[in-house]
């Protein structure tokens, strides 16, 4: 990660007018740079392709992403997580949001994003502490510069406003960008968030992976709107729809979403069309609600393929570095395997830190009475 | 020594801080050039300027969130709820999110965030203007819970609250608002987790807090009359409760009427009374006894004396504490 720049205060950064460019509604068709099979379209006016040397490394980092994913469903059925929520098939969006932002930009991810903050450079095992269960959060946030991931699913709305807000009065250009999926957008905390947020030019992303289902509920359940990214208009903040499997398109589509944050125009929404290939969960059954011609399809649409197609046409992929990235994932995988085989050593008594900077005598008085039961315990062991 | 209400005491804290500190920031509805309904906020952001003390959306939720949003990037966040029940759409915030991020993250994340709530009955407001809600906050962890019952805690318990490295819920007792005191700013009291004996007394404590002190004070003076010399005890820091003085004084006088206004099943006042019975048990010459609002959602205003604990109750109460060594005949099966 490069050095964060920890500004002195300085006085508010004034915000900037609207972008007169950015009309609110999103564009009728989602943004697509390559098709399906991986063919480049004809130049988009308001969204140029990212250079290639960078989607060169948005590959790398999907296929590490994707390989990592696997490797963690699988840690899960040999019972070494408690639960995972797999982000397979939305690595353009896991990965492209990562690229997008600077190492000292803010993340508020949710429980889906393991994938994205490995992508952010954060380690495997400390991102899958949460859902390993020795602890709620197993990063730094203030070092990582990433929220705990949230999992009352529209709450990080509102912080990532409020983070945004905060740093731009202290005259620090920083960017957040807040993760939430399609059933989200239901809750009221996204509303209020995309709000405040736009009423204080607060340099946000609304980053919503729409991948069709809220567990088991259709989109259709969770709004009449014609799409999600219509949702930004009415709170003035401007907008825009792009094919989440089109790592080429999420990249450029967020970098502008990125940077007008950062110019000081305000939030901007974007909904990124994908759909998860795994069930909700390790604990969840997809075939209830969902039938295989339907994932099949999304299957011929893999984000991963669509990249590496585009990128060997282009002469910028050869086999060497696809077998290169490949073993490089597996190394990875390995690594995490090894690292995830013991379960951790947890401390109870650790459960009283961090509770007040200071614990309450009531606290201290339950700390004592934890010491000695498991001081009872040691010597009936013993 | 000048006399002042309690609710200039409260903005004479939050210009303080304001002063001292330039992380303080202050929002909410209508605390910007009205100066907030109660007028806390009058007159902070034509000093502060409008990045200081701000209107916001009126959203609770958001207002919360975004406080837990500004702390995480080093501000001081002071909000106000503007009334207690409308603080009920943010409680996923305050439950969630500013009572555990220091508890999620292992202390890299904290929520130094005060959460001012004016609070309680007795100015004839309509409903949703007059709960005591002050259970639901003491009952989540990592939250402290401090009322202040007298015009120079109002303004020490601010400043207290607002220097503190984790979150305060703050409750502001309404009808005590504009009750003044002689008192000589800037006052500083005992500092959280200190209860303090407001009227000395040997032969039973009433414990208080909020506007339920002055009730409890009243009725001190009332007993006098039928011979009962009573302690006061005013909690001030519902959390972090101290056992130690409440005890102290209930071992003492060996009897406790603990009176507050929110209603009595599951309240602060249960809590007190276990706690009460648990440390003082051999002490006691008859069961503490609770004086609360009744179990009933909070009457409209032209009732609201019925509800609320009165003087006259809380000597029915103290009456019961079995001075002749009887049981309470309620209790007693038929």
């Amino acid at each position: 990660m490069t050095t964060t720049p920890r500004a002195v205060r300085r006085k508010t950064r004034p915000a900037a007018p609207p972008d007169p460019a950015r009309p609110l509604l999103p564009a009728s068709a989602q943004i697509r740079l390559l098709d399906p099979a991986g063919t480049l379209l004809p130049a988009h006016p308001d969204y140029p392709a990212p250079p290639v040397e960078v989607l060169v490394e948005l590959y790398r980092r999907m296929v590490l992403g994707r390989r990592f994913d696997l490797q963690a469903t699988a840690l899960t059925k040999q019972g070494r997580l408690a639960v995972y929520p797999s982000a397979r098939g939305q690595e353009a969006c896991q990965v492209g949001a990562m690229l997008a932002l600077r190492d000292d930009d803010w993340v508020f991810p949710t429980y889906r994003e393991s994938m994205a903050l490995t992508a952010r450079g954060i380690d495997p095992v400390e991102v899958l502490t949460l859902l390993r269960g020795d602890w709620h959060c197993g990063y730094d946030p203030a070092v990582r510069r990433t929220a705990p991931q949230c999992t009352p699913l529209a709450t990080q709305c509102v912080h990532a406003a409020g983070l945004a807000y905060g740093e731009a009065h202290q005259g620090r250009d920083t960017v957040a960008l807040a993760f939430l999926g399609d059933g989200a957008t239901s809750e009221g905390d996204f509303h209020e968030g995309i709000n405040f947020a736009a009423v204080f030019k607060a340099p946000v992303v609304y980053f919503i992976q729409n991948n069709e289902y809220a567990i088991s509920v259709p989109l259709s359940r969770q709004t009449a709107a014609p799409s999600l990214a219509y949702k930004g208009v009415g709170y003035g903040v401007p907008s825009e729809r792009v094919d989440g499997n089109d790592p080429v398109a999420v990249l450029a589509v967020l970098t502008r979403a990125v940077a007008h944050a950062r110019a000081g125009h305000g939030p901007f929404l974007v909904e990124a069309h994908t759909y998860r290939m795994e069930p909700h969960t390790n604990a969840d059954d997809a075939a209830r609600y969902r039938d295989a011609d339907e994932v099949a399809s999304w299957q011929d649409r893999d984000p991963v393929v669509r990249l590496e197609t585009y990128l060997r046409d282009r002469g910028a992929l050869d086999d060497t570095t696809v077998a290169r990235v490949a073993a490089q994932a597996e190394e990875h995988a390995a690594d995490l395997r090894e690292r995830m085989h013991d379960k951790p050593t947890v401390d109870p008594m650790t459960l009283f830190d961090h509770v007040y900077a200071e614990p309450t005598p009531q606290l201290v008085e339950q700390r004592a009475q934890v010491r000695a039961e498991l001081a009872a315990d040691q010597e009936g062991a013993g | 020594m000048a006399s002042m209400t309690m609710a200039k005491a409260l903005n004479t804290a939050l210009a303080d801080a304001m002063l001292d500190d330039d992380r303080v920031v202050v929002f909410g509805e209508d605390v910007g050039q009205l100066g907030g309904v109660f007028r806390i906020t009058d007159g902070l952001a034509a000093r502060f300027g409008d990045t200081r003390c701000f209107d916001t959306p009126l959203a609770e939720a958001g207002i919360v969130g975004f406080a837990v949003g500004l702390a995480m990037s080093g501000l001081r966040p002071v909000v106000e709820i503007q009334f207690d029940a409308f603080g009920y759409p943010a409680f996923e915030q305050i439950a969630s999110h500013v009572a555990k991020l220091r508890n999620r993250t292992r202390g890299a994340l904290t929520a130094p965030i005060v959460i001012r709530i004016p609070y309680a009955g007795g100015i004839g407001g309509v409903e949703h203007h007059c709960d005591s809600s002050e259970a639901y906050y003491a009952h989540t962890p990592g939250l402290k819970v401090v009322t202040p019952a007298t015009v120079a805690d109002a303004y020490s318990l601010l400043r207290s609250a607002i220097d503190d490295p984790d979150p305060v819920v703050f409750l502001e007792p309404k009808k005590l608002y504009f009750a003044s005191a002689e008192t000589q700013l800037p006052a500083r009291t005992e500092p959280f987790g200190r209860a303090v004996v407001r009227r000395p007394g040997t032969d039973g404590t009433l414990v208080a807090y909020g506007p339920a002190v002055p009730v409890a004070l009243a009725a001190a003076e009332a007993a006098q009359a039928e011979g009962w010399n009573l302690e006061v005890v005013d909690v001030r820091t519902i959390v972090p409760f101290d056992d130690d003085t409440v005890a102290a004084s209930v071992r003492k006088t060996g009897r406790c009427v603990v009176v507050h206004e929110a209603q009595g099943f599951a309240g602060v006042g249960a809590e007190i009374a276990a706690r009460m019975q648990e440390r003082c048990f051999h002490s006691l010459h008859a069961p503490v006894l609770r004086v609360a609002g009744l179990d009933i959602p909070y009457p409209a205003p032209m009732l609201e004396h019925t509800h609320l604990p009165s003087v006259d109750r809380v000597l029915d109460a103290v009456a019961r504490l079995q001075w002749d060594d009887q049981p309470d005949e309620r209790w007693v099966a038929a």
